[in-house]
């Protein structure tokens, strides 16, 4: 289910919206202007499809490792930030580049990384919120997105000494949604782990995807043998939307029987005899 | 004394009756020169690291064995066409006097006006408006008053507006520039050619501004509201729409007349981690939200839910989220889920409206027993809908009670009826206290 509504008059594109002055600065890229001599996958990869919704389940977060004996003061942790697919599939299908802002106090505190796995370890002391900005390829989206997430360096169980063995990991599932993807872009993902295309409305023709190879380069790009990926978390809907649906449930209850009751007492009024109580 | 501490002082650093009589004839002797005594106690008595610019250093100083004169002397100044000679007082040094021109002839700058030829003018530069005379007159005008127009306005012989006048110069250096230019790309960056006059907008502009300025207040008052207005609609417009690039032109209406010419557009281009308001222009509507969300390229599936919770919560007061958010706590559930998929923000966006529906029955209901109370008492004392004699418990015991109470009440009821002979009396007994107590709870 997309959130595609039947909005009316959807004005098609290639049209100009009104403008005045020609000030509109439209990207050419973006409209849909159709020359005579262009192939027609050309012409239509760049139009977007309004029903379709395409979703990437990304993860991101920390995992901290205390030095123990080799902890200095100004070096107590070793520490590791990164995006990864939810599934631990290769993002840069989709994500062009990832920029970590790390605290000033860090050499070159804008990292960038361009090519998976879209991570940045590095060792120090102090917790701080790490800026994390997703770029996408041109096809995908110009605009970037941006993630916060706070670095936690020392467990919530502060009892014992801290140990090297386990780590302190925080993970965040979310979900990168492109709302009305171009046709050229759909075509180019639809076969691939890492993006989740619903059901293509009937009778759109793309072009032929590139087949999904697991055993080329594309799968390297994965976390699934990522050195950290045993302490990655597990985030299953499963339980999520078992607890919403028993809780729907038990209020919808509440519901039923309270509707009832104000009908009662809608109805009550009128059948009452006031003088059945005044007496005694 | 903690401070002495933390410093590493030594305490007792007080000065004792003892020390009294030794210290001050050891700072006096210590008084600096060249600054005062309060100045050098607050550099901590000690010099400066820098050497400070020495006050007499400051003098201007010049080297004595120069004779120095003033002398009374003619000058003549190359700004000037004519030849005259004034008298200025001038520092002669050593019986030299200076050379050099007058020193603010350098400052007398003009405007390079161009100048055609009769023949230029015949082939370039004849108009139906304007006669050679005019236009030469013009030019003169021109460098005589450097451009500067609204003089030029003012003296020009006949009537003409300076926009006529400008449009009028600024034409013909055009086309001369083009004529005597050896092709047309060497003159395409002159800034004559580049940016050229035009008379239209500039009229229009210029009656723009006038407009404004003779707007009376009230004018003002309902342009502003006009433009509010339009905004509104604007925005309003923009959620509907879905169009690449969002841009809008607000049309000004026509009773007020909008000053600038350039219309306002408006872009929207939402950063996906902004304030909710200022992305969501109304976010009171589902649909508005479902559709500005569709107008961003790219978001975070827990935005989406955010701002679709928002839109819901905005028909409810502060309370009633409250509210919400207990029971959802109640129930055990994540205030925000914990794995955001697309099914799950439905599911909790569901949750999120089917309670609020249940609490707005329980008011409901709440008010509809204070009525239903009221009315069956008869009493003064209670007053109607004060439902703070209520504890409210979202729990469905108090309710089942009531409901129990008033069922069983009227079956006990039937059963008299169908009982005919036996039973009646204390059942029917029981029937009274038992319904008033439902209004006490």
């Amino acid at each position: 289910m997309s959130h595609s509504q039947t909005l009316p008059l959807k004005r098609q594109q290639g049209e100009q919206p009104p403008s005045d002055d020609g000030s509109s600065a439209i990207k050419p890229s973006r409209l849909k202007i159709s020359l005579p001599s262009e192939d027609s996958d050309k012409k239509n990869a760049n139009k977007r499809l309004k029903d379709v919704e395409i979703c990437v389940p990304i993860v991101y977060g920390t995992i901290a490792f205390y030095l123990g004996r080799k902890a200095s003061e100004s070096q107590s942790h070793k520490w590791t930030v990164y995006v990864r697919g939810a599934s631990n599939e290769d993002l840069s299908v989709v994500v062009k580049k990832v920029v970590f802002q790390l605290h000033p106090s860090f050499n070159n505190p804008t990292r960038v990384v361009e090519s998976p796995p879209f991570e940045i370890s590095e060792c120090g002391w102090g917790e701080f919120e790490i800026a994390i900005t997703l770029f996408f390829h041109s096809d995908a989206c110009e605009k970037q997105l941006d993630l916060y997430h706070h670095l936690k360096l020392y467990p919530e169980d502060e009892s014992g000494p801290q140990t090297t063995k386990k780590p302190v990991v925080v993970e965040s599932y979310n979900e990168v949604v492109f709302p009305e993807p171009s046709e050229g872009f759909v075509a180019r993902v639809q076969n691939h782990p890492a993006v989740v295309v619903p059901r293509l409305p009937v009778g759109l023709n793309l072009p032929s995807p590139v087949p999904f190879d697991p055993m080329n380069d594309k799968e390297r790009g994965g976390t699934k043998d990522h050195p950290l990926s045993q302490w990655f978390l597990n985030f299953s809907e499963a339980d999520e939307l078992l607890k919403l649906a028993a809780s729907r449930q038990q209020v919808q209850a509440h519901i039923v029987k309270l509707r009832r009751q104000l009908n009662l007492l809608e109805g009550l009024p009128q059948s009452k005899q006031p003088s059945g109580y005044e007496c005694t | 004394m903690d401070a002495k501490d933390i410093l590493g002082l030594p305490k007792n650093s007080f000065p004792s009756s003892a020390d009294k009589k030794p210290r001050p004839p050891k700072e006096s002797q210590r008084k600096p020169d060249g600054i005062s005594r309060e100045v050098y106690a607050l550099t901590g008595r000690m010099p400066p690291l820098m050497p400070s610019i020495d006050a007499s250093q400051l003098k201007k100083k010049h080297p004595p064995h120069e004779k120095i004169t003033w002398q009374w002397l003619p000058f003549t100044n190359s700004a000037r066409k004519d030849d005259l000679h004034l008298y200025h007082w001038v520092r002669v040094v050593n019986g030299v006097p200076p050379t050099g021109d007058y020193s603010f002839a350098k400052y007398n700058k003009s405007v390079d006006i161009i100048k055609y030829t009769d023949e230029e003018y015949e082939k370039h530069l004849t108009d139906p408006m304007w006669t050679k005379e005019e236009t030469n007159e013009l030019f003169d005008l021109c460098g005589r008053f450097d451009l500067r127009f609204v003089v030029i306005a003012d003296r020009f012989p006949s009537s003409r507006t300076v926009e006529e006048l400008k449009d009028r110069y600024y034409s013909v250096s055009q086309a001369i520039l083009i004529a005597r230019a050896a092709s047309s790309g060497d003159v395409a960056t002159h800034p004559l050619i580049k940016e050229p006059y035009n008379v239209s907008q500039e009229m229009e502009r210029k009656r723009a501004l006038s407009m404004v300025l003779s707007q009376t207040r009230q004018q003002e008052r309902k342009d502003e509201e006009v433009l509010v207005e339009a905004k509104r609609i604007a925005e309003l417009r923009m959620a509907s729409k879905v169009t690449e690039q969002p841009q809008l032109v607000v049309a000004s209406n026509a009773d007020a007349e909008v000053t600038e010419r350039a219309v306002p557009g408006e872009t929207i281009s939402p950063s996906n981690v902004q304030p909710p308001s200022m992305v969501v222009p109304s976010a009171t509507d589902n649909a508005s939200t479902l559709a500005s969300l569709r107008m961003l390229r790219v978001y975070l599936r827990t935005y989406a839910l955010d701002q679709m919770v928002q839109a819901s919560n905005s028909s409810a007061g502060l309370r009633t989220i409250k509210r919400v958010e207990q029971t959802l706590q109640d129930l055990g559930v994540n205030l925000k889920p914990r794995v955001p998929t697309k099914a799950v923000c439905a599911e909790h966006l569901e949750l999120r409206r089917e309670i609020l529906t249940w609490l707005n029955l329980q008011k409901q209901v709440q008010y509809k027993e204070a009525e239903g109370s009221s009315f069956r008492d008869g009493s003064y004392g209670e007053t109607p809908g004060t439902p703070k004699d209520r504890t409210f418990i979202p729990d469905s015991m108090n309710f089942g009670d009531i409901h129990k109470t008033v069922v069983s009440s009227e079956r006990v009821g039937k059963k008299d009826q169908k009982r005919k002979a036996h039973g009646g009396p204390p059942t029917s007994a029981h029937k009274r206290p038992r319904k008033q107590k439902a209004s006490d709870l």
